[in-house]
């Protein structure tokens, strides 16, 4: 099936997520797109099957117009079938009801049936699934199976893949590739959405770049990785040019550190970062640098190895110590983590008061504290303005202002991320005011321009792993891209 | 074996409104709504079923009456929740206060007049089974509409389409709507019917098991049908047997009472409580699924559909198609 999308334009508030994207996919082939976190891949998935409207273009299917699908239903009876990220099945239920679940049977279900053609289609892709399993026993990968036999079951010509291969094992991504090639040879068109660069080069027969939700264009096989990557990233090159300053004595020191979540582990890191220093984290979503940041911040106790901070073993201490030590933790999700939604400025600067606290709060004083903090941090705001009210780049600002004076580390995840310009730039000035002062900072970011316009040094993470440590003066966006996409040179 | 065969038939009819509240309830949850009002509804709905039926002399028109409350309740619930995304436990639980006073309220001129009652009604053929028949089929219509129900319900549950759809749409309601499913729809359509069960059940009380009207007078049946939800992981058949289990419990408190032992009957009824709460703590637990793992994968499968007794995902959440 032929599907082209075209001048889509999708909105959410202030985001542009698709801006005039217009993509051709034709009949039994890989069709890739690939674009960074947030580059508006899944947005466009989304329109395409009916989860989402957009709020302009059309979308044609083997040259007949549509100007869009009412629903994900709708849109499978015209042949589209989506597979999310995050598979949208029913865990608790077995793999047979799950099959089953949204076919058009009216009143009895027809497991009979359903149960013969769902042994065929296993049979016809090699897949080793039970009907009656439970779907929550299932990796990621089968669950995925799982729902590609049941899009096609269901008659689905062009199957969309939303980032299939994060957190599927190697052979199951070789299978997986299998399947698809399959398919492609069978005449379906496949559309396989991810940011992985050699996912991307070894499956697809054409491409589609996507960045700041805009077409930054297309390419066929076989890819110029060089290209690829200037697509993804821009084509900027920026050899970071920083005030240098002296650094001084170590402030955080890693020792064989390992960190382990329920879905990653990171493991063996030993580093130091230095008084005046900044380090940034750059990676994909998800490969390790939160852990990271946690673990530094004292909030995910490392599984095995050291952690001091100037000189003192605080491993598996209590966040207490670390507080005391000197640290500060913003995380990424301001409102969520950060800021008390409903409490006004000048509350939070009573909550956020470290060491020892009155059984009452002198608000007169703290009213001056906040009016001088408002000033002092530009926030467009007044001492009672509760935090929801402020838009994010004053929220930011907010935090900033809640961290208390002498810090010896800054661990932040995306400081800047979602803020205009202006703000980045003002936040980027007080923290490195903090770092002449003495302070470390390790930030994480996936704006590769700020890694390296303000780190000393970056640490790549990949999938969890450190996989390259380099000086930002001697990298390039090109070369980051390369290395976040997996690749070494 | 005649004292064991009246007590048996005596659970099973005695249970019927808690059978006709507690799935009620369920068809609710498994939707993904709770209607925390159960217990007002019953009330407000016994009081209305009981007063129509005396006023008209007509049963049907009785429990229809008592049908209509517990939907109107029920809608109640359903637009705070669904609609207005309201917190669905302070909506019922509001919603319970109010039902409750108002069914002392207007059922003043009501209490303790005597009125009419649900006839026995064996069913020939049937009740000649021995055993079987005079504990099953002698009962009365009420008695076997909450048979048809335990069964109706699992048949719809497990069989049928949109029985598999209402379960996607108390587990995951953003992938039921992916699979065509109209989700809002379907929730105001289950909360209602089993608003209407709730219903049914007030009248089931005050013109079949409880005969009559007084203040208060489901004596916080409908929060044990609540509790027996749990108890039974949202199936039927489990709830049913929760249902009767504590009509059980309940019945051996009067024998004993009565046979003159020296037991503080208050324990009865208390008994399920502490019962279902250790229930739940072993069957939720990962030592249960430990153990579970030696077992050969058949019977691993057929237990754990037997125990696991995990709430609808998406319980008491609001959803937003985007
Ligand atoms: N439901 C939503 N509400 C608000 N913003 C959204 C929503 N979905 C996506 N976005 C925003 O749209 C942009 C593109 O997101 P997305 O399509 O998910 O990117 P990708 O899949 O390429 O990582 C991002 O800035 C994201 O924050
Ligand atoms: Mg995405």
């Amino acid at each position: 099936m032929r599907v082209e999308l075209k001048n889509i334009h999708k909105h959410f508030g202030a985001v542009h997520a698709n801006n005039d994207v217009t993509l051709t996919v034709e009949g039994g082939s890989i069709h890739g797109l690939l674009g960074e976190n947030g580059a508006g891949k899944s947005t466009l998935m989304k329109v395409l099957s009916g989860y989402i409207h957009a709020d302009g273009g059309e979308i044609s299917l083997d040259g007949k117009k549509l100007k869009r699908f009412n629903s994900p239903a709708d849109a499978l009876r015209h042949g589209v079938g989506m597979l999310h990220q995050d598979p949208l099945d029913f865990p608790p239920m077995t793999l047979l009801d799950n099959f089953i679940l949204g076919c058009d049977a009216s009143l009895l279900q027809p497991r009979a049936r359903a149960e013969k053609e769902f042994r065929e289609l296993c049979q016809q892709f090699n897949f080793d699934l039970d009907t009656n399993a439970f779907v929550s026993d299932l990796t990621v990968g089968e669950r995925q199976q799982l729902e590609i036999i049941r899009l096609l079951w269901l008659g689905a010509r062009t199957l969309i893949l939303d980032e299939p291969t994060t957190g599927i094992s190697a052979p199951q991504k070789i299978k997986l590739f299998a399947t698809l090639r399959q398919l492609a040879a069978d005449g379906k068109s496949v559309i396989f959405v991810s940011h992985k660069l050699e996912d991307v080069e070894d499956l697809c027969h054409r491409v589609t770049v996507l960045r700041r939700g805009q077409m930054a264009g297309e390419a066929k096989s076989p890819f110029v990785t060089e290209r690829l990557v200037q697509m993804m990233f821009g084509q900027q090159l920026n050899i970071g040019k920083r005030p240098n300053v002296e650094l001084g004595a170590p402030v955080i020191e890693f020792d064989h550190l390992t960190l382990k979540d329920d879905r990653l582990t990171v493991p063996d890191i030993s580093l130091s970062v230095r008084m005046g220093e900044v380090l940034a984290l750059a990676g994909l979503e998800g490969s390790g640098q939160q852990l990271f940041l946690q673990a530094c911040a004292g909030l995910l106790p490392p599984s095995a190895g050291q952690l001091r901070l100037n000189g003192i073993d605080l491993t598996r201490k209590p966040y207490e110590n670390f507080l005391r030590a000197g640290i500060a933790y913003m995380p990424a999700d301001r409102m969520k983590e950060g800021l008390v939604p409903g409490l006004s400025i000048e509350e939070h600067i009573v909550l956020a008061k470290r060491g020892k606290k009155d059984a009452l709060i002198d608000w007169t004083r703290t009213r001056q504290t906040a009016t001088a903090q408002i000033t002092d941090f530009n926030i467009k705001g007044i001492p009672t303005t509760r935090v929801e009210a402020l838009s994010g780049g004053n929220q930011q600002r907010t935090l900033l202002a809640l961290l208390p004076p002498d810090l010896k580390l800054l661990a932040l995840e995306h400081p800047t991320r979602g803020l205009d310009i202006e703000s980045t730039l003002y936040i980027w000035g007080k923290l490195l005011e903090r770092r002449k002062q003495g302070a470390a900072i390790i930030f994480a970011s996936a704006d590769l321009d700020e890694v390296l316009q303000y780190s000393d040094r970056i640490l790549v993470f990949f999938g969890g792993r450190v996989i390259e440590t380099v000086r930002s003066s001697e990298t390039s966006v090109e070369q980051l891209g390369y290395l976040i996409g997996g690749k070494k040179q | 074996m005649e004292f064991f065969i009246a007590i048996l038939a005596s659970i099973l009819s005695d249970s019927a409104p808690i059978i006709f509240a507690s799935l009620g309830e369920t068809l609710n949850e498994r939707g993904g709504v709770i209607n925390l009002s159960v217990e007002g509804t019953m009330l407000l709905s016994a009081m209305a079923g009981f007063a129509v039926a005396f006023t008209t002399e007509s049963l049907v028109l009785g429990f229809l009456a008592a049908m209509i409350v517990g939907a109107i309740v029920a809608s109640l619930v359903a637009f705070g929740s669904i609609t207005l995304k309201r917190d669905q436990v302070a909506v019922g639980f509001i919603l319970t206060l109010v039902a409750g006073d108002l069914s002392s309220f207007l059922g003043v001129p009501f209490v303790r007049v005597p009125g009419p009652q649900i006839e026995s009604l064996p069913i020939p053929f049937l009740r000649d089974i021995p055993f079987i028949g005079p504990v099953f089929f002698e009962r009365d219509i009420i008695t076997y509409l909450s048979f048809a129900l335990i069964i109706g319900m699992w048949l719809w549950f497990y069989k049928t389409q949109p029985g598999l759809q209402l379960r996607g749409i108390g587990e995951r309601p953003e992938a039921s709507f992916a699979r065509g499913g109209n989700v809002k729809l379907m929730r105001y359509i289950y909360i209602l019917l089993g608003g209407a069960l709730i219903g049914f059940a007030g009248a089931a009380f005050s013109l079949h098991v409880k005969l009559g009207w007084s203040h208060r007078a489901t004596a916080g049946f409908g929060w044990i049908a609540l509790a027996i939800v749990i108890f039974g992981g949202w199936d039927p058949l489990k709830v049913a047997f929760g249902a009767y289990l504590f009509g059980a419990l309940r019945a051996s408190a009067t024998t004993l009472q009565s046979s003159g032992l020296e037991v503080p009957v208050q324990v009865f009824p208390l008994l399920p409580f502490p019962l279902m709460i250790l229930t739940l703590v072993i069957f939720n637990s990962r030592g249960l699924d430990r153990v579970l793992n030696y077992l050969p994968l058949g019977a691993r499968r057929a237990l754990t559909r037997l125990l696991r007794s995990n709430p609808p995902a998406a319980l008491g959440t609001h959803f937003e198609q985007e």
